[in-house]
C-alpha cells in the first residue's frame, strides 16, 4: 500500500515537473505576446495562425500575413481599436494582432530593445516616455508618402485626398523637412483656453480677442477675487506656445522659431511672445505651480471648474477628463482661440493630433501601410467617431455633436489653426530637452524664482545646440 | 579521493543556479550599463556610436546633473540622521519602558511601510494641499490666520519630500532596531541600575553599543534605499518640478535615458550613480568599524 502511494507520488511531481517544462516552453515562443498585461486579444495564438474572431465569416482566405498593431489606450478608450482591427481583417483578410495599453511604450518597449518590433504603433508626441520622438531623432521610422497616394481599401478615394489640407505638411508628420511623410496624422483636437462660460453670462463679461483685452479682464477677475489664468501642467504650454508664435508672427516666424534660427529669440516677435507670457505669470493662480504635476494637475483644473481662475490651456479631452469633478452652478464649458496681439490680428488655435507610424524594425511593411491606409476609410472614421476620436478626414466637422460640435467648430468661427513642432534634434544634444528649457521655467516665472530675463537666456543659451544637431 | 570529487559536484550543483541566475540577471545587466555608458544611443537604437567618456564629462558640466545630485545627496544625509534618531528613540521607548498600547504603537509605526509610494503620493498630496491640505488647516487654526504655504511649491519641495520620507521609512528601522534590543540581557540593565546609571545612560552606555552591528547594518540600507525610495517619490509625488528643484539623480537618469532620448547618457548617470552607492556604503562601513561586542 504504502509502495503504491509512493509512486503515485513520484508519478505525481514527475508530471508536475513536465508540465512546467512544457508552459516553459509555451512561454518562451508566446514571450512577446505575453508580456503584455492588458492586451485585448488572446495572448495564447502564436504568430501565424491567430485565432480569427469569432463573428468573422467572410474574411478571405489571405497570404497568412499577421501584422501588430500597438495602440495607446487613452480616454477614448480600447474597444474602438479591437472593432477596427476586426473591420481591417474583414476588408483584406490581413489578421491583426491588436496590443493595448495605456502604458504602451512599457508592454511593446522590452521586445523592441530585443529586436521585435510591432508593424503599426499609435502613440502621440510628448509622453514621458517619449518613444515617437526617439524613433524620429533615430531616423528609425518607415517613409509612408506613398500611403497618401494609396487607394483607401474598400473604397475608391485615395488616401491624400480624405486627409484634411494642411495635416501632412507639418514638422510632425515630415519630421525631416523633405517633403516626404513618416507618420500618419490621427485623432486631432483642437487645443485653446477653456473658460466658464457660464461665469461670462452671468458677469456680463466678452471673451477676449486681443492680449490687452485680456490684461484689462484680469484686473476686472483680480478685484472680484479670481485670477486670469492657471496651466494644468508646463507641459500644455507647448500648443499654447505655438498658437502664441504663430499670432505673433504668421507661419514664418513660427518655423524659423522651430527650426531654431540664429537670432530668433532677438527679435522683436520672440520678445513679444516672452513679455506675454512673463505678463501672464503675474496673472496666474498662485497656487498653480506647485500643483503642476502629473500627481495634482486636476487641482489646477478644478480652479477654473470653482471659479477660482478664468482661463487654461487644454485640449477637447478635458471634457470627459473632468466629467465627475464638482463644479460651481451654472458650469457650462466655453473654448476660445488664443487671442490676436493687435486689435484686428489672427487668433490662433492649435491643433493637437497623434501619429500612426511604422517602424523601421516591421517585417510586414506593406500589409502595415494598408493598414494604415485603412484607418481614414469611412468605416474606421465612423468606429473612432463614436467614441470620441476625431479623424483628420474633411467634412468630419458636420457629424459631431455636443460640445464637441462647438469645440470643433472654432476654425470656423474665425481662429486659425495653428499645426507644427519644435523639429528634431539628434543625440547630439544631451542634458536637455524643449520641455525643460521653454515651458517648466513658467513654474519659477510664476512663483518669482526666476526673472524673464534668465528664462529667455536659457533658451538662447540651447538654441545653437539645437541648430546644430538638427536630424536632416 | 573519489569521495571528495563527488561532494564537490554537490557543492557545485547546488550553487550552479543561484551563480547563474546571478550572473544572468546582476552581473552581465551591470556590465552592460556600464558598457552603454560609452556609446551615443537611445533606447530603441539599432546603430551606436562610440564616445569614450564624453557622456561623463558631459555629466561634469551639466548644471541639472548637478543639483539632481545635489538633492540626492541632501536626502541620504537629512532622511538618515532624521529617520535613524527617531527610530532609534522610538525603538527604546518601546522596548525598555512599559507604556499602555506598545503593539498598537508599532503597528502605527510600521503601517506607513507596508503601503505603497502611490498611496503615500495621494495621502501628502491631501496633506500638503495649499488650499485645504491638512498642514496648511492645521497651521492657520493655530496661527489664527489663514496660512498658504505652497508645500510643493519649489522652495519647500525638497523639506516636503523629506518629510514624506521619513514618514514612510521610520516604522521599518524601528522595528530592526526593537528586534535586537529586545534581545539584550535584562540583567545588564539591572546590574547597571544598581551601580546608579540612569535611563539615558544606559541608552548610550548598554543599548547602543550592543546593538552596534545592526546599526551597521541599517546605515547601509538607508543610504541604498534613500536613492531608490527617493525616485519613486519624486515620480510619484512632483515628477521632478517645479522646473526641475526636486529632480534627482534617478529620476533625472530616467529623463535623460527615455524622455530625452539620450539612453547612452542616462547610463552614465546610472553609472555614476552606482559607483557613489557603492562607495559611500563603504566608506560608512569602514568609519562606524567597531570590535563587536557580546553579551
Amino acid at each position: 500500500m504504502k509502495k503504491i502511494l509512493s509512486i503515485l507520488l513520484v508519478a505525481a511531481m514527475a508530471v508536475s515537473v513536465l508540465a512546467g517544462c512544457s508552459s516553459g516552453a509555451d512561454g518562451t515562443t508566446a514571450a512577446p505576446q505575453t508580456d503584455a498585461p492588458a492586451q485585448t486579444q488572446a495572448a495564447g495564438g502564436n504568430e501565424t495562425q491567430a485565432p480569427a474572431p469569432a463573428d468573422e465569416t467572410q474574411a478571405p482566405a489571405a497570404d497568412g500575413a499577421t501584422i501588430t498593431v500597438a495602440a495607446i489606450e487613452t480616454a477614448y478608450g480600447s474597444e474602438m481599436w479591437q472593432e477596427v482591427c476586426d473591420a481591417f481583417t474583414a476588408q483584406t483578410g490581413i489578421q491583426v494582432e491588436l496590443i493595448t495599453d495605456k502604458n504602451l511604450e512599457d508592454v511593446i518597449g522590452p521586445s523592441m530593445q530585443a529586436g521585435d518590433f510591432p508593424d503599426v504603433i499609435h502613440l502621440a508626441t510628448g509622453r514621458e516616455k517619449a518613444l515617437t520622438e526617439t524613433f524620429i531623432k533615430d531616423q528609425n521610422i518607415v517613409d509612408i508618402t506613398d500611403v497618401l497616394s494609396m487607394t483607401v481599401p474598400g473604397e475608391s478615394a485615395v488616401v491624400g485626398d480624405k486627409i484634411a489640407g494642411g495635416f501632412t505638411e507639418t514638422s510632425l508628420t515630415n519630421p525631416y523637412g523633405d517633403g516626404k511623410t513618416y507618420l500618419a496624422p490621427m485623432f486631432y483636437s483642437p487645443c485653446g483656453l477653456f473658460y466658464n462660460a457660464g461665469l461670462f453670462e452671468e458677469k456680463g463679461w466678452s471673451v477676449p480677442t486681443t492680449w490687452d483685452e485680456m490684461w484689462a479682464l484680469g484686473e476686472t477677475a483680480k478685484a472680484e477675487g479670481i485670477s486670469l489664468f492657471t496651466y494644468p501642467t508646463t507641459g500644455y504650454f507647448d500648443a499654447f506656445f505655438y498658437a502664441l508664435m504663430y499670432s505673433v508672427g504668421g507661419a514664418e516666424f513660427f518655423d524659423q522659431a522651430t527650426n531654431y534660427a540664429e537670432g530668433i529669440w532677438d527679435t522683436p516677435e520672440a520678445q513679444t511672445c516672452f513679455d506675454i507670457v512673463a505678463k501672464l505669470a503675474t496673472y496666474t493662480e498662485p497656487t498653480t505651480p506647485a500643483q503642476a504635476n502629473d500627481q495634482d494637475f486636476t487641482k489646477n483644473q478644478q480652479l477654473v471648474l470653482d471659479n477660482k481662475a478664468l482661463f487654461m490651456p487644454n485640449g477637447t479631452w478635458i471634457v470627459g477628463e473632468m466629467a465627475e469633478a464638482p463644479r460651481a452652478d451654472g458650469f457650462k464649458w466655453g473654448m476660445t482661440a488664443l487671442p490676436a496681439v493687435q486689435a484686428g490680428g489672427d487668433g490662433y488655435s492649435y491643433t493637437w493630433f497623434e501619429q500612426a507610424w511604422i517602424p523601421g524594425g516591421s517585417e510586414h511593411q506593406d500589409e502595415a501601410k494598408q493598414f494604415i491606409a485603412f484607418l481614414y476609410s469611412d468605416v474606421a472614421c465612423a468606429i473612432f467617431a463614436k467614441a470620441g476620436a476625431i479623424q483628420p478626414v474633411l467634412n468630419i466637422a458636420q457629424t459631431l455633436e455636443g460640445d464637441n460640435q462647438m469645440f470643433y467648430a472654432i476654425y470656423d468661427n474665425g481662429a486659425k489653426a495653428a499645426m507644427g513642432n519644435f523639429a528634431a534634434y539628434d543625440s547630439g544634444v544631451i542634458g536637455v530637452s524643449n520641455r525643460e528649457v521653454w515651458f517648466d521655467p513658467v513654474n519659477s516665472l510664476v512663483s518669482g524664482n526666476m526673472t524673464q530675463q534668465d528664462w529667455i537666456d536659457g533658451i538662447k543659451e540651447v538654441n545653437d545646440q539645437m541648430r546644430a544637431n538638427l536630424v536632416q | 579521493m573519489k569521495k571528495r570529487s563527488g561532494r564537490n559536484g554537490f557543492i557545485f550543483l547546488c550553487a550552479a543556479p543561484a551563480v547563474i541566475l546571478f550572473t544572468v540577471f546582476m552581473i552581465i545587466p551591470t556590465i552592460n550599463v556600464f558598457r552603454m555608458s560609452l556609446f551615443k544611443r537611445s533606447a530603441y537604437s539599432t546603430t551606436e556610436d562610440f564616445v569614450g567618456l564624453e557622456n561623463f564629462t558631459r555629466l561634469m558640466s551639466d548644471a541639472n546633473f548637478i543639483r539632481s545630485m545635489q538633492n540626492t545627496i541632501l536626502l541620504i544625509v537629512v532622511v538618515t540622521i532624521v529617520t535613524f534618531a527617531f527610530a532609534l528613540v522610538f525603538a527604546a521607548i518601546l522596548t525598555r519602558e512599559k507604556i499602555k498600547g506598545q503593539n498598537f504603537f508599532r503597528i502605527i509605526f510600521y503601517i506607513p511601510n507596508i503601503l505603497s509610494v502611490v498611496v503615500i503620493s495621494a495621502i501628502f498630496s491631501a496633506i500638503y494641499d495649499t488650499n485645504n491640505g491638512t498642514l496648511n488647516s492645521l497651521l492657520s487654526l493655530f496661527s489664527g490666520e489663514t496660512v498658504a504655504i505652497l508645500w510643493k511649491g519649489e522652495n519647500m519641495v525638497m523639506p516636503s519630500l523629506i518629510i514624506a520620507m521619513v514618514w514612510q521609512a521610520i516604522g521599518y528601522y524601528m522595528v530592526m532596531y526593537m528586534a535586537s534590543m529586545a534581545s539584550i540581557p535584562q540583567s545588564l540593565y539591572e546590574s547597571a541600575g544598581l551601580d546608579g546609571a540612569g535611563r539615558i545612560t544606559q541608552f548610550f552606555q548598554i543599548t547602543l553599543p550592543l546593538i552596534w552591528t545592526n546599526i551597521r547594518t541599517t546605515l547601509t540600507f538607508f543610504i541604498i534605499s534613500t536613492i531608490n525610495m527617493a525616485f519613486l517619490f519624486v515620480k510619484a509625488m512632483t515628477s521632478g518640478g517645479p522646473n526641475g528643484a526636486s529632480e534627482v539623480a534617478l529620476s533625472y537618469m530616467y529623463k535623460q535615458a527615455y524622455t530625452n532620448s539620450s539612453y547612452g547618457y542616462g547610463m552614465a548617470i546610472g553609472a555614476l550613480v552606482f559607483i557613489f552607492s557603492f562607495g559611500l556604503s563603504a566608506l560608512v562601513n569602514a568609519v562606524t568599524k567597531r570590535e563587536p561586542l557580546e553579551f
